[in-house]
Formats: structure tokens, sequence, C-alpha cells
């Protein structure tokens, strides 16, 4: 089998890894890394169970090769809290219990971080829009908007 | 799986052309990428085009704007200048899934992957959008409706790429617009799209392109719904022929998405809809 030799940047640190040509990136995080925050939902990016920013552009790993990454930054769930200091909008998802399975819950944070970055003051339609990729069978997404509304509007005040 | 990453689009050719079984180009990956997961087609060749020089830019010069071949959606739709003067066509190419799947969708991929539904490839027709296609016999410049040429199949022959996208310079007066029918809001496959992109000579429609997708094997440009507005400014009965027209020119097949009767009349719904919009814009950019 013939292995790729990869460059990349995660989360701010500098990783190499070897992978097979038709691994996914997804397979890469989750199997060659250990980072198992990014989450295999449908696999043909459907669910956004497996977002991560390539490069601040928010994408399915699973819709990406591993190979894909040389000389990219890649950044997932991992790296949004702060050592032991959760990121505001994990802070708010626990307040408003916006999760149950939790299953989406990374995909939706990475997301929703994106998009705050983007656009600090969205209108809920705004918000619903850009999620419309991330699927979640548990909560019926509301208690989800209104905490990333609140961060917004937080994260806005402290700003 | 062989992974090649050439550094231009001769280099790409060369390996494609050379190339042994199935060969895909890798741009944005959203169709290859699934075919691949789902089994559906395993390439033993992958050749990703995203290091090559000027793949990834949006330029614009006298003649309009060109499009490199793995610049996604979303850089389309965050381009003011390209938005403000094509609107139609970008709306058509920010429609195509999720944010995520914005972050990696071009252009190229939605025309070559070869759907019938695709939403970039009415919008792109109407707006009289040509391509490069760079080959082992050199390149040439051929027009977006001569790519497909049935569900899944393209007129691309072995070693070919399409490199660039060509879009004309708006003229003063001018103005597009797609719309397409799903079941919901979001995240859905076109049942039926119309793309419409027409120029006025004060409020006269002076020239006019009507292209509709999803309702036959390919997208099909309306001559009979051009002609039946030309000369007009949209007045109730123009827009009755209108709709007549586009209505006409469906060929389209019954699937669990729409019948054939229902495909039929919204394309006529969405022709008057999208000729509406369109003819307000031209007028706002007089």
């Amino acid at each position: 089998m013939n292995m790729i030799h990869v460059t990349t940047t995660v989360n701010g640190d500098e990783t190499e890894f070897l992978c097979d040509p038709r691994e996914t990136l997804l397979d890469v995080l989750r199997d060659r890394l250990s980072l198992t925050g990014a989450k295999e939902g449908c696999g043909t990016g459907d669910c956004g169970a497996c977002s991560v920013t390539v490069d601040g552009r928010l994408v399915c790993s699973c819709l990406m090769l591993g190979a894909e990454a040389e000389g990219k930054s890649i950044g997932t769930v991992e790296g949004i809290a702060e050592g032991d200091t959760l990121h505001p909008l994990q802070e708010k998802f626990i307040e408003y219990a916006a999760l149950q399975c939790g299953i989406c819950t990374p995909g939706i944070l990475v997301a929703t971080k994106a998009l705050l970055e983007k656009h600090p003051d969205p209108t809920e339609t705004q918000v619903r829009y850009w999620l419309a990729g991330n699927l979640c069978r548990c909560t019926g997404y509301d208690k989800i908007i209104r905490a990333v509304m609140d961060t917004a509007a937080d994260l806005r005040k402290a700003s | 799986m062989q992974y090649h990453c050439p550094d231009s689009f001769k280099d790409a050719v060369a390996l494609a052309a050379e190339a042994q079984g199935v060969t895909r180009f890798l741009a944005g990956g959203t169709d290859v990428l699934v075919q691949l997961r789902s089994d559906i087609v395993t390439p033993d060749v992958l050749i990703d085009i995203k290091k090559i020089e000027g793949a990834d830019e949006i330029r614009q010069d006298e003649n309009g704007w060109t499009i490199g071949a793995a610049v996604c959606g979303a850089r389309m739709n965050e381009h003011s200048a390209l938005k403000a003067q094509w609107p139609g066509l970008v709306e058509a190419m920010d429609l195509i899934g999720s944010t995520q799947i914005q972050g990696r969708a071009t252009l190229v991929g939605n025309l070559c992957n070869g759907s019938p539904a695709a939403d970039s490839v009415p919008a792109m027709i109407a707006a009289g959008v040509r391509v490069t296609v760079v080959g082992p016999e050199g390149e040439r410049q051929i027009a977006v409706e001569d790519i497909p040429t049935g569900p899944g199949k393209t007129s691309l022959k072995k070693g070919e790429i399409v490199s660039h996208v060509h879009i004309p310079t708006r003229r003063a007066g001018g103005g597009d617009a797609y719309l397409r029918f799903i079941p919901r809001t979001e995240m859905d496959i076109a049942v039926v799209g119309c793309g419409i992109n027409l120029q006025l000579d004060g409020d006269v429609i002076s020239d006019a392109r009507i292209c509709l997708g999803a309702v036959a094997p390919t997208a099909v440009l309306v001559a009979d719904g051009a002609s039946a507005i030309v000369g007009t400014s949209l007045d109730d009965g123009t827009m009755d022929a209108l709709a007549a027209a586009a209505s006409a020119a469906c060929n389209p097949i019954d699937d669990k998405r729409g019948t054939i009767a229902f495909r039929t009349h919204v394309a006529g719904v969405l022709a008057r809809r999208s000729a509406r919009i369109a003819y307000d814009r031209a007028r706002a950019s007089q």
C-alpha cells in the first residue's frame, strides 16, 4: 500500500501522519491522531457531525481526504476550549441543555464558532441557515439556536 | 488508488491521459468523495487540482470574470463585486448544499458531475458563460451548454479537464436571476430550476436567455421563451407566453421529487418569477 506522508497543523500544533490515499481527514483525525471529537454520522456530507475548519473555512471532514490536509491548518472541537476553560459556546450549550445524545454537538460547536467569527451579530434566521448542514435528532434545534444567540450577545458585550 | 497533486493543468492532463483505469479530478470533492465512499465510483487515479497556480483565483479584466476550477461557492458568495454583477449566478451556486458544502463545492464540479438538476448550470447557461477545456490536444473555449450530454455524462474526452469558467462583463441595464423549487427551504435537490439573464434597452427587453434545469436529461435553453419576452416589458400576456414556452420545453421524468405534470407546470411558474426578478435587477442597474 502506498502511504502518503502529510505535514499539517491541527489546533495550532504541527502534526505529521502517514495515510492511505483513500482515507478521509475524518478517518485520520479519529484513527491516527486520536482526536475523536469529530464524529462520523452519515459519511456523505449531509449531517455535519464531522465538521472541522480548514484554513478557517468550515467543511465536512468526511468529504476531504487526509492527503489534502498537507500544508493546511485544521481546527477541531478539541481546540475550542483553552485548557480547562470552556469556550463561551460550550458553557452556554451546557446552561441551555442544548444537547442530548451529544453526537452532533462537536460539529455544531465548530460550525457556530466559525459563524460567530464571521458574523458576530447574526439573526436567528442566519443561524438557522448556517446550521442547516448540522443535523440533530434529539433537541429539535430550539435550545441550540437559543444558546448560540445568547453566546453571540454575551461575546458582543465582552468585546 | 493513486493520488496526484500536479502543479499545472498541463501536468494534470498528462497524468489523466496516461492513467490506467478510472480517473477522477478532485477539486471540492463533494461529489467525487461521496461516490468513492458509497462505492459508486472508485477511482484508480485521483488528480487533485487544488495546488495548480490560478485554480483558486477569481479574476476580473475587460472581458469579464475568470473563475478557477477550484474556487469554492463560499468564495464566490463573499465576492461583493462578482455578486453585484451576477447575483443570479452567485445565488444559484449558493443554493447548493450546506455551509460546509459551500466551503468545498465548485462551479466546475457542479458542471462536470453532469447532474440534470445541478443548480449552477442553468444560471451559467443563461449568463452565456464559457469554459476553458484543457486536453492532450491543447486548449479550447466552449459554451457551458456544450459540456453536459446526459445524466452523469459530459462531452469531455479522456484527459480533458475544465480549467476555468469565463463569465461575461455585466453591461448596464442587464440582470439575472435563478430560482428553484424544492419541497423545503434548504438542503435539497432541485425539482425544477430556472435561470434567466436579460438585457434592457430603456424599459424594453433587447436580449434574453432562459435555461431550465431538472426537467430534461440536460439543462435546456428555452429559445421560444426568450423570443416571447424580447421586445416587451413583461406585461401579463408576455408572461403567459413565457410560461407556456417554458412548460413546452420540458421533457422531465416522474420520480419521488415530482411528477411530469408538476415539473412541467412549475417550470412555467419559475420562468415568470425569475423573469420578474431579472427584469427588476436590470432596471436597477441602468
